[in-house]
């Protein structure tokens, strides 16, 4: 097909025909139709990325001036509507838990995951396997809403008496059992409807992508992406329902009173707890980091496969081993369920049951790394195109790159029980997430943008985004691994101050942080308010391109492969004009003998 | 274009959408009770020599509860086969039979539930326990029938200290479960102590507050092995309603669909039949797993 001009006017006449029009609320609000709920996510998601962010830069400024009123009347606004916690518009230790709660809890259940799968997952994956729409749109609607009202009972625990959660995302028991208020409580029932929202999402793409693929589009000419929602959604469908377990049977110990993670004789405030007793706190974190692990690759393996869309698209060149990567995607997905307890050798569960996780974590390492491999070879002899997207791309590969290989040493139960629960183990997975994972999402956001809207996002502000954000993510998260390895913890409210005064004698032994140290944290945290500050470009420019970018000229403004840029722009209701027909694989870029440098998957013939 | 395989199945994978829809949600659905099940192991094995409660549940009545699933199991099965050879009759019939079992098995269900949360065990302050059934309650006192198989009581895990530092050997010695406090020590009230020599019909006990140490149902908070145990069977008994309100809506006001489009109809029947034997799958691992072990 060429990649000629499709008006959009065509594609909505054409919608006039095969179906009925809808009113408002069901074409923007309650639609069944996968765009827009893929875009609802993506704003959703977006939205809470950037709340979740605002937590952070409150306590940023509790680690940097501890004790000192939060500045620019924020301190007042924030007094006035968290009440006791904020007197006097300081972050409390109260406030700060439960904002680092927060903040974990939204950035990935509201936050990437939404956005990474949810949103990128329902626009693009039914798009690239030449289907109408999901396989069950109303189910597909459900998810969002079942997302929503997560979303609204997390955000409206900021306001209930006692405040939210405080017990930190992982949410162990007893503490997060027996804190006081009900700010738990309204967390487990958030967490009910997103994980009920994820489980509709992942039973929709699975039966999605194995049902709804294109004449032709056999399981080895699926783009990677695709492949990496694939994945991940069997790792949505199958680790997730634990957790919702655990979640119950943590809703049973703090609303029916039972024992499930409370432990006999537990006493709380020199008091014998008024419980059965006989209940196991492991028991919560085997089962909450049998989800949370493999959440870890729910987060990063769509990122890597709209690294590999956008790679291959930038390179104007295949794919380097597609076969490895597709294979690698799945031995992760595997290995991710039995590499759990790494975070939990600290518990003492024995050295055997270490050992055992310990040496499943570093093969988990291998296929991690030939993904890493294969993208870095494709980049090899290619004459890349640097735009926007691709620099976000790039920056992805070293950056997840640090965030896997820091990753290594926490693998080791023996280097772990130094580094366990400091600034390290921080540095490392927001390595993988924030410039890892997030930076996919952008280059996703602005590669994808002109589909969705049929204009660019402007290529300059893109790129200040870019530069601005790669500068100041590494300078929060580098010096955090100096801290964390001169053992300053990741849990103190005031980012050590109290906890090096009490040892001015021990200067330089373990335990006590130096004065550059505590200096740093202000270094951090200035990089994390500079960090929001570069966001306001991408803001600007996602909102102003809607109306003021520039235009496509064509369907298929990237010269890509993919069948998501031979639809119509945007695409209607339904999708394709006529169901296509895959003929190749997903990255024919430069084939020898093609007139043009790239040959659609819905090309019979290369040399046309 | 429309979505394509919503009634006829997929050549190459051999599923209609639904179908597909339903074997993986039923796979997180394994996970889900898996989990629970985990959970159970967990903390059966970790619960002191002892204290782990044995055939508190009434067998019969679980039996009865567990033919009553199987059988819906059958005629769920008839249902569809019925649709399938053109016997709209039939198929009605069938799943009117299933229905009422599902409803059958909730009454079963809340009757032993109601039998727990009635069923008290007090704790006195002298040590000793009077287990048995709510005759009445108020301010002063507590009257009970007492429990005329005290090797089924849930135990305090708090009495008859498993520290050998207390009381050497106390449960050790006398067997697991019957052992210890659940004779009445020596100095234990007598009206307790006729309660247990006189099997069969015998005057409820009557417990003043005062001496009250600690009193419970035999609730989820009462021990772990209640709370995994309601947790279980409520999860459960939510899908065998839910399930029964799906199967409900199909036969009756959905049954319209028959007429217009009869594939599509026999599919929905087909995919909530495969929920329903998920349901009664678990049920098949619950009732051995909290009744008879």
């Amino acid at each position: 097909m060429q990649p000629s001009s499709t008006p959009t006017t065509h594609g909505a006449a054409h919608v006039h025909h095969d179906h009925e029009e809808l009113g408002f609320w069901r074409k923007y609000i309650f639609s069944t139709d996968h765009k827009v709920i893929g875009i609802q996510y993506g704003l959703g998601g977006l939205f809470f990325l950037f709340f979740g962010f605002c937590l952070m830069m409150m306590m940023r400024w509790q680690l940097a001036y501890p004790g000192q009123p939060l500045p620019f009347g924020i301190g007042k606004v924030l007094e006035r509507t968290m009440g006791q916690v904020a007197n006097g518009g300081v972050v409390s230790s109260d406030l700060y838990n439960m904002f680092g709660a927060m903040h974990g809890t939204i950035m990935v259940f509201m936050g990437i995951v939404p956005l990474a799968f949810a949103a990128f997952g329902n626009y693009v994956v039914p798009l690239q396997i030449g289907a109408p729409d999901m396989a069950f749109p109303k189910v597909n609607m459900a998810s969002f809403w079942a997302f929503f009202v997560g979303c609204v009972i997390m955000t409206v625990s900021f306001f209930i008496p006692g405040g939210p959660a405080q017990g930190g995302w992982t949410s162990y028991s007893p503490l997060a059992t027996i804190l006081a208020g009900q700010g738990q409580t309204w967390w487990i029932i958030g967490m009910v409807f997103l994980i009920t929202s994820s489980l509709l999402g992942s039973v929709n793409f699975l039966a999605t992508i194995i049902q709804l693929r294109a004449p032709g589009m056999t399981w080895m000419r699926l783009p990677f992406f695709v492949w990496a929602q694939f994945v991940t959604g069997f790792l949505l469908l199958l680790a997730f329902p634990p957790l919702e377990a655990a979640a119950i049977m943590q809703l049973m110990d703090k609303v029916a009173h039972t024992s499930f993670f409370i432990p006999t004789g537990l006493m709380i405030s020199g008091k014998l707890a008024d419980v059965s007793g006989g209940g196991s706190p492991l028991l919560w974190q085997h089962l909450f980091w049998f989800l949370a692990h493999p959440e870890v690759y729910v987060l990063i393996l769509p990122g890597m496969g709209i690294v590999a869309e956008i790679l291959c698209n930038n390179c104007r060149k295949p794919i380097w081993g597609y076969k490895s990567l597709v294979y690698s995607v799945f031995a992760i997905g595997f290995l991710s369920f039995i590499v759990w307890a790494h975070h939990m050798y600290l518990t003492g569960m024995g050295t055997a049951i270490s050992t055992f996780f310990q040496t499943t974590t570093m093969i988990i390492s291998i296929p991690s790394v030939i993904i890493l491999t294969v993208f870095f070879i494709t980049l090899w002899g290619s004459s890349i195109r640097f735009t926007t997207p691709m620099l976000f791309v790039l920056a992805f590969l070293p950056m997840f790159g640090i965030g896997g290989l820091t990753g290594l040493p926490l693998g080791f139960n023996f280097v772990d029980l130094m580094l366990h629960d400091t600034y390290y183990v921080i540095a490392h997975f927001h390595y993988v997430v924030a410039p890892g994972t997030i930076f996919a999402l952008f280059g996703g956001i602005y590669y994808w943008y002109p589909k969705m809207t049929g204009r660019f996002m402007s290529e300059f502000w893109g790129k200040v985004h870019f530069w601005c954000s790669l500068l100041f993510m590494n300078l929060i998260f580098q010096p955090m691994f100096q801290q964390g390895m001169s053992g300053m913890l990741r849990r103190m409210s005031d980012g050590g101050a109290n906890y090096s005064a009490a040892n001015p004698a021990n200067a330089g032994a373990i335990g006590t942080l130096s004065d550059s140290l505590m200096y740093s944290n202000k270094i951090i945290s200035m990089a994390a308010w500079c960090l929001g500050l570069s966001q306001i470009p991408f803001i600007i420019n996602f909102f102003v391109s809607i109306w003021k970018g520039k235009p496509i000229t064509n369907d298929n403004p990237w010269d890509a492969t993919t069948l998501e840029w031979q639809t119509p722009t945007p695409p209607p209701h339904g999708n394709f004009d006529k169901t296509p027909t895959v003929y190749r694989g997903p990255y024919e870029y430069s084939v020898p003998g093609a007139p043009r440098d790239f040959t659609p998957q819905t090309q019979a013939d290369h040399t046309k | 274009m429309e979505i394509p395989y919503t009634v006829r199945e997929r050549e190459d994978t051999g599923l209609y959408n639904a179908k597909l829809g339903i074997w993986l949600f039923l796979a997180s659905e394994v996970m889900l009770f898996g989990a629970l099940f985990s959970a159970y192991i967990l903390l059966r094995v970790s619960s002191p020599p002892g204290f782990w409660p044995h055939h508190v549940l009434n067998v019969p009545i679980g039996t009865v509860n567990t033919i009553v699933l199987i059988v819906s199991s059958v005629t769920v099965v008839m249902g569809w086969a019925s649709l399938k050879m053109n016997q709209f009759g039939k198929y009605r019939i069938f799943q009117a039979i299933t229905i009422l079992c599902a409803l059958t098995f909730v009454c079963v269900k809340s009757y032993e539930y109601y039998d727990k949360f009635t069923h008290y065990a007090v704790m006195k302050k002298d040590g000793t326990v009077v287990d048995g059934h709510l005759v009445s309650k108020d301010k002063e006192k507590i009257v009970l029938h007492l429990n005329e198989h005290p090797e089924t009581r849930v135990r305090f895990l708090t009495e008859g200290d498993t520290t050998p530092a207390n009381e050497p050997g106390i449960a050790k010695g006398a067997g697991p479960i019957t052992g210890g406090h659940s004779e009445p020590a020596p100095n234990a009230h007598k009206e307790a102590a006729s309660g247990e020599s006189h099997a069969g019909h015998h005057e409820p006990v009557t417990v003043p507050m005062s001496e009250v140490q600690r009193m419970e149902a035999y609730g989820p908070w009462h021990h772990t092995y209640l709370a995994i145990y309601f947790t279980l069977t409520g999860l459960h008994a939510l899908h065998v309603i839910g399930g029964a309100l799906v199967i409900a809506y199909i036969w009756g006001p959905g049954a319209k669909m028959w007429k217009t489009e009869p594939e599509r109809y026999t599919n929905r029947v087909e995919v909530s039949g495969l929920f329903w034997h998920f349901v009664d799958l678990v049920w098949i691992f619950l009732f051995p797993v909290l009744y008879l072990l």
